[in-house]
């Protein structure tokens, strides 16, 4: 790449069920305003705005970048819109990093949004078509038969998601953003929560929020602000298709891909022992031990073993603490969900991360998927150039 | 002094969708096998797996899938779930299983409802077979299967699951 880029300026609303007092461009000025301030600019300094954000009938707004000019201050500048699922939030940081890393532009705004509450993404997201049965089982419906998959062949015990959905609440607790508040959850009350889809209980499955995420992108010439920038010292994306004879669903190539590409650019060859921490993109409790093997923290099979450990718990003392903001089990404005992931990576790194900081953290990863776990972008920050 | 108004943070506006679909050639001519009750797919020329529904190609390896296969109406669990979920609007009463099915012949699933089961017996490598809802009821759609059943036959070892030809375990 030709020109080093950094996180400046970083920008999130508090993340709820419904913000009936805001609209959808009102929630993303909210994100946009904290951002710009963070980063100590103003609209005048940016060059340049990419957006993104899940299905349009996730609000049964069509094209909305397309009335959100004004708002987002990109009157005569270039306005870029993302979609990539739910992994558009860690793809649209990385358009707008690929913008600074290539010097097109020397300071970019990037911000994604959802507001769930204003249409029915289930519903959204259940089209019938005629070579396919209409089932209505939702994103919960695709992903459990996977899940159990996994279950089968690694032998996990059946309280790994448990644990998970405990322990990224607790996070969650620390995170005064988080949608969810659950600083007294207990394994117990997971147990006995509603089975939705067998095996995925309501308390192993993300919430449903609105709210938006921000962030500031400058070339290492343009950095501005007082707090430290977060050093862009790798990104990558990958993406294959969601059906095809032989398809490692449990363990997707193109994760694994993805995720060799990002390491070799920051220099890591063990993730586990090289990063301070990850944000990674868990909706359903079960990813977790799953991507753990999937991005090699470790050996296929295994990495339940890791969440059993405490190793991924920032409250048990882990090693590699995963999601200390309490991640997308704690908030889920799907089209932002994926650049939190990533902008609270660059928090941990620019030792800005409040009550749920890993202290010391210098190094960091942000993970995002989508579609049928078929779209992967991930980056890797640093409080160091590299 | 006019009357002070009611705060309103929203209104109902609903949207409606209505589009015509176009298949392409290859789901075309499996709907219209569909609609005589009959289950086809594509085999890939260079990878040789076979898939239902076909689209024309196949998705690993790029290349155009010409040749048709007829599959059979048996097929094994590769994996499922229970969703017991409530949706408003749904006419399907939870709890439902929804399976992962790979027929015979094929070598990739689809999801289709399971029932005439104990929901807590269904396991995957599991044998279920079709049924159909009467002929004359038969469109251009997979619900021309009304849902699939336990079939009393062993289970397949999970490597085969996906593998197994036309005429079945035993074939």
């Amino acid at each position: 790449m030709a020109e080093r880029a950094a996180v400046v300026g970083i920008g999130q609303t508090r993340y709820k069920t419904r913000r009936n007092d805001v609209s959808i461009a009102g929630l993303l000025r909210e994100a946009v305003d904290r951002a710009l301030e963070d980063a100590d600019v103003s609209f005048a300094d940016i060059d340049a705005v990419i957006i993104g954000k899940a299905p349009d009938m996730f609000e049964g707004v069509i094209m909305p970048e397309s009335y959100l000019a004004d708002a987002l201050g990109a009157m005569g500048k270039p306005m870029l819109r993302v979609h990539t699922a739910g992994s558009v939030g860690g793809s649209t940081a990385i358009v707008a990093a690929s913008h600074v890393q290539s010097g097109t532009f020397k300071r970019v705004l990037t911000v994604t949004f959802e507001k769930q509450s204003e249409s029915n993404a289930m519903w959204a997201l259940s089209t019938p078509q005629p070579f396919s049965v209409h089932l209505n089982a939702g994103a919960g419906g695709y992903f459990a038969p996977i899940i159990r998959e996994y279950i089968r062949r690694s032998g996990a015990p059946d309280d790994v998601g448990i644990k998970v959905a405990v322990k990224d609440r607790r996070h969650g607790a620390r995170n005064p953003l988080a949608h969810l508040q659950l600083p007294d959850i207990t394994e117990q009350e997971v147990r006995d929560s509603m089975m939705l889809w067998d095996p995925l209980r309501f308390l192993e499955a993300c919430p449903s929020s609105d709210g938006a995420c921000a962030m500031v992108i400058a070339a290492e010439d343009s950095i501005t602000g007082s707090k430290p920038p977060a050093w862009i010292r790798g990104v990558a994306m990958r993406s294959e298709p969601t059906m095809y004879a032989g398809r490692e669903e449990v363990n997707p190539q193109a994760g694994r891909d993805c995720a060799a590409d990002v390491y070799a650019q920051a220099g890591i060859t063990n993730p586990r022992r090289d990063l301070d921490c990850a944000e990674i993109y868990v909706p359903f409790s079960w990813y977790e031990p799953m991507w753990l093997e999937n991005l090699g923290f470790a050996a296929e099979g295994e990495g339940w073993k890791l969440t059993l450990e405490g190793a991924t718990s920032l409250d048990a003392g882990g090693d590699i603490p995963w999601n200390c903001s309490g991640g997308v089990l704690s908030s889920n404005p799907i089209g932002a969900s994926g650049m939190i992931r990533f902008a609270e990576a660059a928090r941990q790194v620019r030792g800005d991360a409040g009550a749920h900081q890993v202290d010391g953290a210098r190094l960091a990863m942000g993970h995002a998927y989508g579609g049928g776990a078929q779209f992967f972008a991930m980056w890797i920050v640093g409080a160091d150039k590299g | 002094m006019s009357e002070p108004l009611a705060d309103v943070t929203g209104i109902k506006a609903p949207v409606y969708l209505k589009y015509r679909f176009t298949a392409g050639s290859a789901p075309a001519r499996f709907l219209c096998r569909l609609k005589e009750g009959v289950l086809t797919g594509q085999r890939c020329p260079r990878c040789s797996n076979v898939y239902i529904p076909p689209r024309g190609s196949c998705p690993a390896c790029g290349v155009p899938t010409e040749d048709e296969v007829v599959l059979s109406d048996k097929g094994t669990i590769q994996s499922f779930t229970i969703v017991s979920i409530p949706i408003p609007g749904n006419p399907i009463q939870p709890p439902y299983v929804v399976a992962n099915i790979v027929p015979d012949g094929a070598n990739i699933s689809f999801i289709h409802l399971l029932s005439e089961c104990v929901n807590e017996e269904v396991h995957i490598g599991q044998r279920v077979q079709a049924l159909w809802k009467p002929a004359e009821e038969w469109g251009h759609a997979m619900d021309n299967i009304r849902y699939f059943r336990p079939l009393d036959e062993p289970d397949v070892p999970v490597e085969r699951i996906g593998k197994l030809p036309v005429t079945g375990l035993e074939g």
